[in-house]
């Protein structure tokens, strides 16, 4: 039993790592952005050359990752969506927009991967040592990505409560149309935002680059969880994130181990439809729009 | 109502134009004069098969050109021909594939065609090189159809084989192993919930219960599945002394990873597809050390080594090829060339008759088909000193003895 | 009836009779490229049928193509064809009744998520059952249906949807549910059963991307859950629906045609890049063609009725 919660405990702090990113980019900027588990192929590849080309710890890579991927974000963004964002009359539009625009986000980034590295799978061991934790062995390096997961989501919160910034993000956030009129400028905030996720997918990207067996082309999986926690949860809600990705975390672990492995990937979508049928606007979702 | 017509006639327009354009788009010069052989083939770029394309087909059917190319091109009749070559991305769709195929015969007019990768795309395109008449050499695919689809399409051969053959394999090996009295009674298997997986365990199974192995553990686990950590905790507490694993590339690093990480090391340990990739020994390097997987080769033999080198030369980064449908799939094209050149002209039925009925030297050995399929396959390797020997069917040529039990996994 | 109806029914005529000849006119790769056209035209129009007017994005596409297709797998050999098109058809809109009613509560992204959450679940819940019920992944489909077959099938399919759209959108359930798409308290409040509204389109829409999945699925003579519930076709449809403009009719079949031609032709020429150029290719269309080819040929024609009304004064 503990090492079934365990194992689901760490399990749902890499789908809540996976999806905080796209919970600001969403949520804040009000872009769906369908190339966001690319992103984190790109970052998990970068990741992968550090470290076989350099030998640079992928820990450290975090500090060189995280930034570029910051400002990459960031310019895309202000080039690239910005024009989207002004010419869009309503929230729905923007949406369509953003779908159709990340979508062939989307095809370059992974053109760009696939001509760059093939379809191949690639995979590298770093950390990969056993820990016992309560009398329980786990891996090493996927504690390390949810201690780190958690250490993320608790900074964010802290910023996102405590300050002035993170305040008007919240604001933007809830509510578009007026925060201008309390001073806060919203594309700025929306850029910063979205950069903001930018960072988050990176560094979920290197975590799980030290477990997951990945390949140029398996993005779009990444982009569908991170989308189902984010939605699960409620759109722009941190710890909705969190819980989300514990519950679907914890069902996957249990299920494997007392039900039938077979049937978890069934159970997570299940729990997920579930939940929408109860609050259709996710676990901490404000309720209608 | 005029404009509404104006919307439709607009829509139309703006169709056949691009129909038009379309069409033209792969009208190359049509090779009568035989200035060359052109081969076809539409492959996994994208999507899901890319990961298996990228490994094991692509490589070998670059290989393949640039060598015979190199050697001036095929040897028909007196003088050589070179090979042209028109490819697809089939996006790792049936359909697409399906459609890609159908252009290279009708628009490219291809003497050849090469087969995509994987089983449902060898399937999926199957009724449509058996109309067209070209022969398809399924060297990715392995079906327990085989047989069956061979005799409805005979100008298909099924060179990997049949899961219930690579099962039945691996248990006669492990009824060995127990009357040698290297390993006990108890059996752990888990499967993938896909077509390979499915197989592979409906067909292990009852060859395990009639053999009288006990199966503590026997579950599936879906495709993307991203912790496997339950099923390897599950099964190392049943201590089996054989585990089986019917995975795919991405499982089978993770099953391995888990394996070690939780000190699970039963006497046999064997994995799926990917077992034989070079990913694996380069990811577990000295810990790949008594693996067993599916696939495998005579290491030792000059053929195979020197097929090794040139694989190693001629792929991107210096890629080497994986241990199982590689050396298969590129003996497919040798023996695809050595009919041709047999025939000495672009005839399609000549050299589907040369296929069924000739003998043919290639990277794996003298192959002859009979039934369309070859009479020899490797169903069980194992790592041994960095290489992936082949070691079931005891009794092909090169096969290694298998080291047992399975090395304690050591600390990285 | 005016003139001009009378002569749009006879090009219209002209061309289904025209399309029914292709077969006997062209070779196997056009007649493959047709079906392909024919099918995403069909699922296009079918998607854009709900979510035209509702605005609902549905990323369903998949589950109900995928449930046609498992339909004839498992039935295929059993029934005659056209009984088995008609058990795919019953199966698809008894499946999307039971969606269609559990999703009402849900809008905007909530319910594109669902949708794809839904499209999932079926898969897995065919492969939980192969695997353990049956014990085989993965069905062989021999069945005596030529590609001609398969290209009037859709052809007929394709007449009928649109047809069925034209016969809708002057309906009172057309009107309703552009009422909905615009302001659903004000549909409710207009007495309009909202409900039954969003659930028929949704089923009707859906019964078109079951049959499509049915009548394709002997092309590949091998049916695993990966290729009947392919989640690129519902992304596919969406995309090339959006791209037409799906709030009209024939919006969605004007993406969906020049989207398949143009990665017919990338594949074709650029195998090794092709994802990369579709991508900036589609960031293109996606800057240039803000409301779709639709809004392009709208804002074309009030160009043009604007400059001749100058002189009238309307």
């Amino acid at each position: 039993m503990t090492n079934a919660v365990l194992t689901g405990l760490v399990l749902g702090g890499m789908y809540a790592l996976i999806a905080m990113g796209l919970t600001l980019q969403y949520g804040v900027a009000r872009i769906m952005n369908l190339a966001y588990g690319e992103f984190l192929i790109g970052s998990a590849f970068a990741s992968y050359f550090l470290f076989t080309g350099w030998a640079v710890n992928p820990l450290v890579g975090l500090i060189v990752i995280v930034p570029v991927s910051f400002v990459v974000s960031f310019l895309l963004y202000k080039i690239f969506l910005t024009p989207l964002v002004r010419r869009a009359r309503t929230r729905d539009a923007l949406e369509v927009d953003s779908i159709l625009a990340t979508f062939g986000l989307m095809f370059i980034v992974q053109g760009i991967l696939l001509t760059m590295f093939g379809g191949a799978y690639f995979s590298y061991s770093f950390l990969a040592i056993p820990v016992t934790v309560v009398g329980e062995v786990l891996a090493m390096n996927r504690l390390v990505a949810f201690a780190l997961a958690v250490v993320l989501g608790t900074v964010l919160y802290l910023l996102l409560t405590r300050t002035r910034i993170g305040t008007s993000i919240r604001a933007v956030a809830v509510d578009p149309a007026s925060a201008p009129l309390v001073a806060i400028n919203v594309p700025q905030l929306s850029a910063l935002a979205f950069a903001a996720g930018g960072a988050l997918v990176a560094s979920a990207g290197v975590l799980i680059s030290m477990f997951l067996t990945f390949s140029a082309t398996s993005g779009v999986v990444f982009t569908m969880k991170a989308l189902i926690v984010v939605v699960m949860g409620g759109i722009g809600n941190l710890m909705g994130c969190l819980v989300a990705g514990m519950l679907l975390g914890l069902s996957e672990a249990l299920v494997a181990t007392y039900i039938d492995p077979g049937l978890t990937i069934a159970v997570n979508f299940a729990l997920f439809l579930g939940v929408l049928l109860v609050r259709p606007a996710g676990i901490f979702g404000r309720g209608g729009r | 109502m005029g404009s509404s017509t104006k919307r439709r006639a607009v829509g139309l327009s703006v169709g056949l134009a691009m129909m038009a354009g379309a069409a033209t788009i792969g009208w190359g010069d049509q090779a009568q004069a035989q200035t060359s052989v052109k081969i076809g083939y539409a492959i996994s770029r994208t999507g899901p098969a890319a990961g298996g394309a990228a490994v094991t087909s692509i490589p070998n059917y670059e290989l393949w050109v640039k060598e015979v190319n190199a050697a001036g091109g095929l040897k028909l009749g007196d003088k050589r021909v070179p090979i042209e070559v028109v490819q697809y991305d089939d996006r790792s769709s049936a359909e697409e594939a399906a459609k890609a195929l159908e252009r290279l015969i009708n628009q490219d007019k291809v003497d050849f065609i090469l087969p995509p990768w994987g089983t449902g795309l060898n399937l999926a395109v199957g009724p449509i090189l058996n109309k067209a008449g070209y022969p398809h050499l399924a060297s990715t695919a392995v079906t327990d159809r085989a047989p069956e689809l061979a005799k409805r399409w005979p100008n298909s051969f099924w060179l990997l084989g049949t899961s219930a053959d690579a099962s039945k394999t691996l248990v006669e090996m492990l009824v060995k192993l127990r009357g040698e009295g290297k390993i006990g009674d108890t059996v752990a298997m888990v499967s993938i919930a896909d077509g390979f997986g499915i197989d592979l365990s409906a067909a292990a199974r009852p060859a395990l219960a009639a053999a009288k192995f006990k199966l503590a553990y026997d579950k599936t686990y879906p495709v993307g599945t991203q912790d496997l950590g339950p099923i390897v905790n599950e099964v190392k507490a049943l201590n089996p002394d054989t585990f089986i694993a019917f995975s795919y590339p991405p499982d089978t690093i993770a099953i391995t990873e888990q394996a070690r990480i939780s000190g699970f090391n039963p006497k046999v340990y064997y994995t799926g597809v990917g077992t034989a990739f070079p990913l694996f020994k380069q990811k577990f390097a000295a810990n790949a050390e008594g693996v067993m997987g599916i696939g495998g080769w005579s290491g030792d033999s000059p053929a195979i080594k020197d097929y090794l080198a040139r694989h190693k030369a001629s792929a991107a980064n210096g890629a080497e090829p994986d241990r199982w449908a590689s050396a298969v799939t590129f003996a497919s094209l040798q023996m695809l060339q050595q009919a041709i050149e047999r025939v000495g002209k672009v005839d399609r039925a000549a050299v589907i008759k040369d296929l069924q009925t000739g003998s043919f030297d290639t990277v794996i050995g003298k192959v002859k088909f009979e039934n369309n399929m070859p009479t020899n396959y490797w169903w069980v390797g194992q790592w041994q000193g960095g290489e992936f020997y082949g070691v079931a069917p005891s009794g092909n040529a090169g096969a290694r003895q298998p080291i047992l039990p399975k090395p304690a996994w050591k600390t990285q | 009836m005016s003139v001009s109806q009378l002569l749009i029914g006879a090009v219209s005529l002209a061309a289904i009779a025209g399309l029914a000849v292709v077969p006997s006119l062209v070779d196997a790769y056009h007649l493959a490229l047709g079906i392909t056209l024919l099918q995403f035209t069909i699922l296009a129009t079918a998607w854009g049928l709900f979510s035209g007017p509702t605005r609902y994005v549905s990323l369903a596409t998949t589950a109900f193509f995928g449930v046609g297709a498992y339909t004839v797998a498992v039935l295929g050999e059993q029934l005659p064809w056209p009984l088995v098109l008609t058990v795919a058809a019953v199966i698809g809109s008894v499946t999307s009744a039971i969606v269609g009613l559990s999703t009402l509560r849900l809008s905007g992204v909530h319910f594109v998520i669902f949708t794809f959450g839904l499209a999932e679940l079926v898969k897995q819940l065919v492969v939980w059952f192969e695997v353990n019920k049956s014990r085989v992944l993965g069905r062989y489909i021999f069945l005596d249906i030529t590609q001609q077959d398969i290209y009037w099938q859709l052809l007929a399919l394709a007449v009928i949807v649109f047809a069925v759209g034209w016969l809708i959108a002057r309906s009172r359930l057309g009107f309703a549910l552009r009422i909905i798409g615009e302001d659903e308290t004000v549909a409710r409040h207009c007495g309009i059963n909202v409900t039954f509204a969003k659930v028929a389109l949704f089923v009707i829409s859906a019964v078109f991307m079951t049959l499509v999945g049915a009548i394709m699925a002997p092309r590949w003579t091998y049916i695993e859950p990966s290729i009947a519930f392919n989640a690129t076709i519902s992304f596919e449809v969406v995309i090339m629906a959006l791209l037409g403009g799906a709030h009209r009719v024939w919006g969605p079949a004007l993406g969906a045609i020049p989207l398949t031609l143009l990665f017919e032709f990338l594949s074709a020429r650029f195998p090794n890049t092709s994802t990369l150029i579709m991508g900036v290719v589609f960031l293109l269309i996606v800057y240039a063609l803000p409301s779709g080819v639709v809004g392009l040929i709208e804002k074309i024609r009030q160009f043009r009725r604007g400059s001749a009304a100058q002189g009238s004064g309307t």
